[in-house]
């Protein structure tokens, strides 16, 4: 975005991101889109979810299934009791031919691209595994290397001034200057929110679904309330990161595409500083 | 750390990387997931969540066992949810009295046990949770035959690896051997105490849709494990040489031999 007074700003580059940040950064896209959509593809194998230690099938607090309405077969997504016709997205599909078939999410978001419950449950496993290795390394890096301590926990003062940041965001208003070479506040809770609760969340839920680790260590099914609220958890902190990673790319856009890509590849930066402050 | 491990753990992470791009390109398509060399990458994880789960899962973890309150109301029977042909139809019909249980290969004496000399055995009951790989999960009651005193019954050869479990379900519908259900587990899961052949289910005679006259239960892996309607058990050396050589109907099918997770 060019700014009418950007001749007098001086153009500084700085170095944003370590090479393990970015590194770890593709390879957690890569993982992430490929866990998402495969999972996608294990959730319609029973597109509905419960709470508790088993399924009550008659009471599901999420399901996607089809009803019959008059002579019609319609989609039906029920959210806590609350009932809409999704036919067409969610629950039934039809096809030009007229004929329908059940599903949960549409195959073009899932992985394989059609029901493969088997196949999609190998490419999940693998890039859990893939997901794992690298998460603990961006862990490890981020507590030796100090980045969790300097650039990502807030400082009390950045705290207070939380509200103001809010108000700034809503307007649109982003640091500029000395101010864009740190994190803001907001952005440092939602990069913590997500690297330190709701992936590990995600890894948690996922182990709790796991007879084998469910032997081993039964914590797990306390810890959440019993399998299949790991279940409903481990959707939910889906979705979760599905709304993080819209408003990421959002931000990304709109505080200049260029700039943040090449910060995440090259580790560059620029920033702009008004003449004389550095 | 090891410079192999070094080299193993890039080259994992560089062969991850090479699918998933080409996953991108290829617009994530069915295609890519039937290439031959996709499906030997995807299946290493199987390995490496068999060979952590085992290590670090303690060989005689119980899963966990509910109360009578906890038990489904309404328990789904998944998979076939009965047998086809007449030969089982007319041992329904005498509630399996001629039935037996074949027990051979690999063993010191081969057994023929009917119902009732399986019910005179040690019994074991517990109330476990069914966890079926689409996702839903059942709580039951099962009693049955521990499978260790069978095995110890018969007497295990020392070259015996896997206990298989053949059984009368034609659930491919192919109308000869190689459509029906069987499975098979390693002698950890054969030797583990929960691991039992039930003859009930919630206190009742196991109901066809549930596999009368006998199922297996394996409480630490997913429901697929847990055979219907078994009518022999074979100790064998490897699976490799049985059907489509995976070591079960599912297993040949796509889904992974341990379904511990």
């Amino acid at each position: 975005m060019a700014d009418a007074d950007s001749s007098i700003k001086k153009r500084e580059v700085v170095y944003r991101h370590s090479g393990a940040v970015r590194v770890t950064h593709w390879v957690n896209v890569i993982a992430l889109l490929v866990l998402l959509m495969s999972g996608l593809q294990i959730f319609n194998a029973h597109p509905a979810l419960y709470l508790g230690s088993k399924s009550n099938f008659d009471d599901p607090v999420m399901s996607m299934r089809p009803m019959k309405q008059g002579e019609q077969v319609v989609g039906v997504t029920t959210i806590a009791g609350w009932k809409i016709e999704t036919t067409g997205i969610f629950g039934v599909a039809y096809d030009e031919a007229g004929d329908y078939q059940v599903r949960g999410f549409p195959w073009s978001v899932t992985l394989p691209g059609h029901r493969d419950l088997a196949t999609g449950r190998r490419w999940h496993f693998f890039f859990a595994w893939l997901f794992v290795i690298n998460g603990m390394a961006y862990l490890i890096y981020s507590l030796v290397s100090g980045h969790l301590r300097r650039d990502l926990a807030p400082g009390t003062s950045e705290l207070k001034h939380i509200g103001a940041s809010i108000r700034e965001h809503i307007r649109l208003k982003f640091p500029q200057g000395e101010e864009a070479k740190r994190y803001n506040v907001l952005q440092k809770l939602a990069y913590l929110l997500v690297a330190l609760i709701l992936l590990p969340l995600m890894l948690l839920t996922g182990l709790a679904m796991s007879p084998g680790m469910d032997a081993g260590y039964p914590f797990l099914l306390d810890m959440f309330g019993g399998r299949q609220s790991a279940r409903t958890i481990h959707f939910i902190a889906a979705s979760g990161i599905v709304l993080f990673v819209v408003v990421h790319l959002v931000m990304v856009l709109i505080t200049g595409v260029w700039n943040n890509l090449r910060s995440m590849i090259t580790g560059r930066y620029v920033i702009k500083v008004p003449e004389g402050q550095s | 750390m090891s410079a192999k491990a070094k080299l193993d753990r890039r080259g994992f992470l560089t062969r991850s990387i090479a699918i998933a791009s080409t996953a991108l390109l290829g617009g994530c398509d069915g295609e890519l997931s039937e290439q031959p060399w996709v499906k030997r990458i995807l299946d290493k994880a199987e390995t490496l969540t068999r060979v952590t789960q085992r290590a670090i899962i303690p060989a005689n973890a119980l899963a966990r066992e509910y109360s009578e309150a906890d038990i489904s109301k309404d328990f789904k029977a998944n998979g076939s949810t009965g047998v086809d042909d007449d030969t089982y139809r007319a041992l329904a019909a005498n509630g399996f009295a001629d039935w037996k249980l074949t027990v051979g290969g690999l063993v010191e004496t081969p057994l023929e046990l009917t119902l009732a000399e399986l019910r005179a055995m040690p019994s074991r009951a517990q109330i476990t949770r069914h966890d079926c790989v689409e996702g839903w999960s059942c709580i039951g009651k099962w009693t049955g035959v521990p499978l260790k005193a069978l095995l110890d019954k018969a007497g295990l050869k020392p070259s015996a690896r896997y206990i298989v479990f053949y059984c009368a379900d034609d659930l491919a519908e192919t109308g000869d051997d190689d459509g029906k259900y069987y499975e098979s587990v390693g002698l950890e899961d054969a030797f583990h105490p929960q691991t039992i052949l039930a003859y009930e289910m919630n206190g009742a005679a196991l109901p066809i849709p549930h596999g009368a006259p006998l199922r297996l239960r394996v409480e630490r892996q997913l429901g697929y494990k847990m055979a219907k309607y078994v009518m022999g058990i074979k100790a064998v050396e490897n699976v490799a040489g049985i059907r489509g050589g995976r070591g079960g109907f599912w297993e040949d099918r796509g889904y992974e031999w341990y379904a511990g997770i």
